[in-house]
């Protein structure tokens, strides 16, 4: 049994089927990488695991408990499993602050002051104190991915989802936001994460898996995806990414 | 592409046109519009002098008064000098000096002209209030009798202003209520999706005055509202309910336009938002009211202002039930004066209430964005 199951999984949007059927398994504390081509269905995963869409077949269980199909309790379940978007998706009319303390005041009912000290030992970790009254659109893109990044650890999820969290920011602000995660990973939360950050990738997950039409095509050690893939659509794929001069 | 076609692109520069005939033309219509303004100036005296009210005064400020039209030949004059200094730029070759006095003639031009048909308008519309003997003046803006009733009107007024000020508030939630309800997402919340469409489809399709006139004198007679008189009259000692009934009426047809104008407002909103807030936890409702409607709000209250403006404007169609409102008590007066000024005064405070609700709002969306955007 592992942390995170992913069996058979299919999603369905009219006549176009997203997903064909994925099977993954994410165990505590492992960063898994999801890579492949924009449209392979990265983002509709992780927007399935935790609930914005509903699976058509198969199921995802958390801790050997179902998570998906009706009857889920998906704000409960949303508690636990943190995402961050590539567009940031702040909330532009609050503050720093009041971005970060909303879900654990209203979901988790912690008190105004608990939630506000929490959450600026959160701004201090991805090191945005000095803006925690700050508003959205007066902050730089890394910044504001940071506070995401903030935001979605103050629920204390037991896995967060990253869906190409660097892909809408200019080059030198990726760094910024990469080395946050790495502290994460570093501490060992559970992550899944969709990306195009190659080398990134290579460096901190403990899998990489890669997505291709739906399917998950290869899986495997870091090491191993990125210098023997065994799968011919691996093989394009890393190949058409060093063309690109990205790995 | 060929290198004669390029040069023949770019070897003949273009030349402006000549636009002295054109502000030549534009001095003749200011002088045109001159004399009609003083032949209007001329009416109003000879008019002045029939009812004997003519005097030294009134012929001094005829005067100047007939002096402001002769301002147009500044910039029209100036208009032909810059025509002519570009004309004399083109033939010593400057083209450049000519380009700039050819654009600056005909902005001049064309400003004179645009004052001066301001001026005829003004003084067309001068002339109407006075023809036929002072018949128009003398029937909207007898000056004696809006003085008289003035205070009269103003006080019926506040009928009005009350109606709309109690039914903004209602509309305010009952549209919210409203449109939400339309959004309700689920099987379960269709039946409620229903509902609120099949209201907002009657109500937005009643004319109001309707609503007003079935409401008011409807709900009476159904004798279902008996007991609610009698206990207001034994409480609050109020035996004349139309203002109750009108203020229900125009909730119920305004609630459906500013229903629509939220419901707008919410799905303006990207999903994204809706997206990030429900993958934090939040439900359905605590989305709403913390993320979704906040940012919604913002974005629709310039069309709020302009329904809200409307409903105050359709309080005057409360005397349909008898409500003595400001223009139901006008209309009482001019029936009794025989003179239609006394109605010229509730005109003139509707258009009055508006002007500073458009300026209020204006300045707290500019505070909004100031706190929220910011310098970067």
């Amino acid at each position: 049994m592992s942390f995170l199951e992913i069996n058979d999984v299919h999603k369905r949007y009219g006549n176009v089927e997203v997903l064909r059927g994925i099977n993954l398994n994410v165990e505590e504390h492992q960063v898994v990488c999801l890579i492949g081509p924009s449209g392979c269905g990265k983002s509709t995963l992780l927007r399935c695991i935790n609930g914005l869409e509903d699976i058509t077949l198969g199921e995802i269980r958390i801790n050997d408990d179902r998570v998906s199909g009706p009857g889920v309790d998906v704000n409960r379940l949303r508690r636990d499993v943190g995402i961050v978007f590539q567009s940031f998706n702040l909330f532009p009319h609050m503050n720093v602050m009041d971005n970060l303390t909303l879900a654990p005041r209203q979901v988790l009912k912690m008190s105004k002051l608990e939630s506000e000290q929490r959450a600026l030992e959160l701004l201090k970790r991805v090191r945005m104190d000095h803006k925690a009254l700050a508003y959205p659109d007066q902050l730089s893109g890394g910044q504001q991915q940071r506070i995401a990044i903030a935001r979605a650890l103050a629920m204390e999820p037991m896995v967060m989802l990253l869906d190409e969290i660097t892909s809408a920011l200019d080059p030198e602000l990726v760094s910024e936001v990469l080395n946050i995660v790495r502290e994460l990973a570093q501490e060992g939360m559970t992550m899944l994460l969709a990306t195009h950050e190659m080398g990134f990738a290579k460096e901190v997950s403990s899998k990489v898996c890669f997505l291709y039409n739906g399917v998950v095509h290869e899986e495997g050690a870091p090491a191993q995806i990125f210098s023997d893939p065994q799968n011919e659509r691996t093989q394009q794929f890393l190949k058409s990414i060093i063309e690109a001069g990205r790995l | 592409m060929s290198d004669s076609a390029r040069e023949s692109r770019f070897r003949k520069p273009s030349i402006p046109p000549n636009v002295l005939p054109f502000s030549l033309v534009a001095v003749v219509l200011c002088a045109a519009t001159v004399l009609i303004c003083w032949s209007v100036l001329q009416f109003l005296r000879f008019t002045l002098e029939k009812n004997k009210i003519g005097s030294g005064l009134f012929d001094a400020i005829m005067v100047l008064v007939g002096l402001i039209p002769l301002a147009l030949f500044v910039p029209a004059i100036r208009g032909v000098r810059e025509a002519m200094q570009a004309q004399s730029a083109l033939r010593s070759n400057d083209l450049i000096t000519a380009r700039v006095k050819t654009a600056s003639a005909q902005s001049s031009s064309w400003f004179a002209l645009g004052y001066g048909v301001f001026a005829v308008l003004t003084a067309v519309a001068v002339w109407f209030l006075i023809t036929n003997d002072v018949a128009v003046g003398s029937t909207f803006f007898k000056m004696s009798l809006i003085v008289d009733k003035f205070g009269l009107v103003l006080k019926a007024f506040t009928t009005n202003v009350v109606i709309f000020c109690i039914a903004e508030v209602l509309i305010l939630v009952w549209a919210l209520v409203v449109a939400i309800a339309r959004m309700i997402p689920g099987r379960a919340g269709q039946p409620i999706r229903l509902l609120a469409t099949l209201y907002t489809d009657a109500f937005r399709g009643l004319p109001s005055i309707i609503t007003i006139y079935l409401v008011g004198f409807g709900l009476p007679l159904t004798g279902l509202t008996d007991g609610l008189s009698s206990f207001l009259q034994a409480k609050f000692g109020i035996d004349d309910l139309t203002t109750l009934w009108a203020i229900i009426a125009l909730t119920l047809t305004y609630g459906a336009y500013v229903a629509e104008v939220y419901r707008a407002g919410i799905e303006s909103i990207h999903p994204s938002q809706f997206a990030a807030a429900r993958s934090l936890g939040l439900s359905f409702t605590q989305t709403m009211r913390f993320v979704i409607v906040p940012q919604a709000i913002r974005r629709i209250i310039p069309p709020l202002l302009n329904d809200f403006i409307g409903l105050q404007k359709d309080t005057a169609l409360v005397n349909v039930i008898g409500t003595i409102d400001a223009f139901n008590q006008s209309k009482m007066l001019a029936s009794n004066y025989f003179n239609l000024s006394t109605v010229t005064i509730v005109a003139f405070l509707f258009v009055i209430i508006t002007i500073p609700q458009a300026r209020f709002v204006d300045r707290m969306l500019e505070n909004d964005a100031k706190k929220t955007r910011g310098a970067r």
